[in-house]
């Protein structure tokens, strides 16, 4: 049985998607840190294609550069080798077209809330009115459950609506590609549920391709298109891509009903757990 | 902004949070625990006052009593029994030409702040009256520079000086004076420090040229800057008649305290967390928006207590630098009550120096309000 599916995802690893539905592509990418001691390659001949639409969530162990490859596709580390590409250009630094969900909140916490938004929205939509991006920043702080707290500073937020708001911030700027970097993974797991299903409800609306990882088994099923796994470093790669076949919208209930879930969540403790 | 502005709530704001509970224990709304508190920062507190008091009026007795044998002892050497009585009954009798000069005790001190307030009244009473005789006069030569405006300028007339008062300062005036100082000197310290950390902060190149200057700079004491900047001001104001006094100590003491603003601005916003730094990146805002949305709010509260030790610092060395300078303020003050000798000389230094403390003790107050007011961070600063 495992040999099959083995053998199933080494096809889909290598599937190359028709360009026109590629939103994001990272070909043969690498990342090299000099040591003292002789460089220390972290990432190495990475290739990954993210369709259009796609939401894909990315586990692996601890220190596998995840992270890395998340920052690189941001901008905001330099690639050593290879190259990223978003809709066929290569991207040269950070730029508004990927927003990023930070794993801690990073509002500025001399802000409101509505301020912290704005920050983003002025910057990207500044031939708009003020009206209109006040319109945007408040339209995105209701979708994440905020309306009350427009006007409330940063620091007074509890960690998980700091959170709604990095979220609020990052949908308003439209990105081409949100990348989310284990968002909740400070969250306890109740504010962590509503979370996932608040990124899911915006996400369904605004379908922007999403990058996102995650430590959480069960959170990377839900949320997902397709499961990229990687494998452990030194010189990580993608180690398996698993489809997750359920219908969108999803619940949660829904999810874990479903007869295929624990097929799906076996498959990807195995590839951990090995 | 909403809630309203309770007494409270400023006076925990400017951090005199223990008047509320002397206040409430008033009204009658402490619970036991507040009544511990209470007992902890009111109590305790006026109870050391009173203690540090008693000490030091018996360490004042003590050195008292010390120099008058020593006194009595050398009138009975030199000059035989007679004159060693006479000593003795002279500084008993508590006759002004023979009491023993040595620390005075609280009595004295406050005796000495009592004359030294009924001092600027007779002196204010007197500027008064100069003022009411010249005025009329005065007004008289301005009418007259006024009517003689084209004259003057192209040098056919002289102009009328107005009379100023030109009697001695009062202690009050002396410490006004001293404020002004300090304040110019704090100001100088803001305007260079501040953007100059700001600009050492955000570039690492500058950041290495500089430092050189900063380390070797920091350390020069409040008399050498002195030196220096009189030996400028003093080539710069070359022919001019103007006391160049006070111009001289505000820079120095600008330029002695600016250091730590200068070093903790610099820290403060070459220390801005990563993370905001990247939320910049990732939006691509501009430098100017760079600077004053993200790196200087979160850099204020390191800003902030650089100019806090600045304050001080200025306040601290402003005394040496006055007294140099011969500028007139409170460290003029002191070192002529020095000079001076007087019966109660002793007295009025110890007076000066409780004001300075004082002084000094609501700056710093006052920094820390504006600090809280300003800044993000709401964690107490001490």
């Amino acid at each position: 049985m495992s040999t099959i599916i083995e053998n199933k995802t080494k096809s889909i690893t290598n599937t190359r998607f028709p360009s026109n539905d590629v939103m994001l592509d990272l070909n043969r990418l690498k990342k090299v840190y000099p040591t003292p001691k002789g460089d220390y390659v972290v990432l190495e001949d990475l290739n990954l294609q993210i369709r259009k639409e796609e939401f894909v969530t990315i586990i692996g162990h601890s220190g596998c550069g995840k992270t890395t490859m998340l920052s690189m596709i941001a901008g905001l580390n330099p690639i050593s080798g290879g190259n990223i590409s978003v809709l066929g250009k290569h991207i040269k630094g950070p730029g508004p077209d990927r927003g990023v969900i930070f794993q801690a909140p990073s509002l500025m916490p001399w802000m409101t809330a509505l301020q912290n938004v704005m920050l983003g929205v002025n910057q990207v939509f500044s031939h708009a009115t003020k009206g209109q991006r006040n319109d945007i920043a408040k339209y995105y702080l209701q979708k994440v459950g905020l309306e009350e707290a427009f006007n409330k500073r940063a620091s007074e937020l509890s960690q998980g609506m700091q959170q709604r708001v990095g979220i609020a911030r990052a949908f308003a700027i439209k990105p081409k590609v949100l990348l989310l970097d284990e968002p909740f993974g400070m969250l306890d797991s109740l504010t962590r549920g509503e979370l996932q299903d608040i990124l899911i409800e915006i996400w369904n609306k605004e379908k922007i391709t999403a990058v996102m990882i995650t430590h959480d088994v069960d959170e990377a099923i839900f949320l997902a298109d397709r499961v990229v796994m990687m494998t452990s470093g030194p010189k990580a790669k993608i180690g398996d891509v698993l489809d997750i076949d359920f219908e969108r919208p999803r619940t949660r209930k829904s999810v874990l009903e479903h007869d295929d879930y624990y097929k799906y969540r076996k498959h990807l403790i195995d590839f951990l757990e090995h | 902004m909403k809630q309203s502005l309770t007494l409270g709530k400023v006076t925990k704001f400017v951090g005199l949070g223990f008047f509320v509970t002397f206040k409430d224990l008033f009204t009658g709304k402490l619970s036991k625990e507040d009544f511990r508190m209470f007992l902890r920062k009111t109590i305790v507190p006026v109870a050391s006052v009173f203690l540090f008091i008693g000490l030091w009026h018996m360490g004042a007795k003590a050195l008292y009593n010390i120099e008058a044998d020593f006194r009595i002892e050398k009138a009975l050497k030199d000059q035989g029994q007679a004159a060693a009585d006479a000593t003795a009954s002279c500084i008993a009798s508590g006759d002004k030409t023979c009491q023993p000069n040595t620390l005075p005790s609280p009595t004295q001190v406050w005796g000495s702040f009592q004359s030294l307030l009924r001092d600027h009244k007779l002196i204010n009473d007197s500027k008064e009256a100069f003022a009411l005789k010249v005025g009329s006069l005065n007004a008289k030569n301005e009418e007259f520079n006024r009517v003689n405006a084209t004259k003057i300028a192209e040098g056919i007339i002289a102009k009328k000086e107005a009379i100023v008062y030109t009697g001695r300062a009062s202690f009050v005036d002396q410490i006004i004076r001293s404020l002004k100082t300090v304040f110019a000197g704090f100001l100088l310290a803001l305007i260079i420090a501040v953007p100059l950390g700001i600009f050492i902060g955000l570039s690492p190149t500058l950041k290495s040229s500089f430092n050189w200057f900063i380390q070797i700079f920091k350390p020069v004491s409040p008399v050498v800057w002195y030196l220096l900047v009189f030996m400028i001001v003093k080539t710069l104001l070359i022919g001019s008649s103007e006391d160049s006094s006070f111009t001289i100590s505000f820079i120095s003491v600008g330029l002695c305290s600016m250091w730590a603003t200068l070093v903790n601005t610099a820290m403060g916003v070459s220390s801005v967390d990563k993370d905001y730094i990247n939320v910049a990146k990732v939006l691509k805002l501009g430098n100017f928006q760079k600077i004053f949305k993200v790196v200087l709010p979160s850099s204020l509260p390191l800003i902030f207590t650089g100019l806090k030790i600045t304050l001080s610092v200025a306040w601290m060395v402003l005394i040496a630098i006055e007294l140099l300078a011969q500028s007139p303020g409170l460290g003029l003050f002191v070192w002529e009550e020095f000079q001076n000798g007087a019966n109660d000389s002793n007295a009025k230094i110890i007076v000066a120096m409780f004001v300075i403390g004082i002084i000094g003790f609501l700056l710093d107050r006052l920094m820390l309000t504006i600090q809280n007011w300003v800044s993000f961070d709401k964690t107490e600063a001490i």
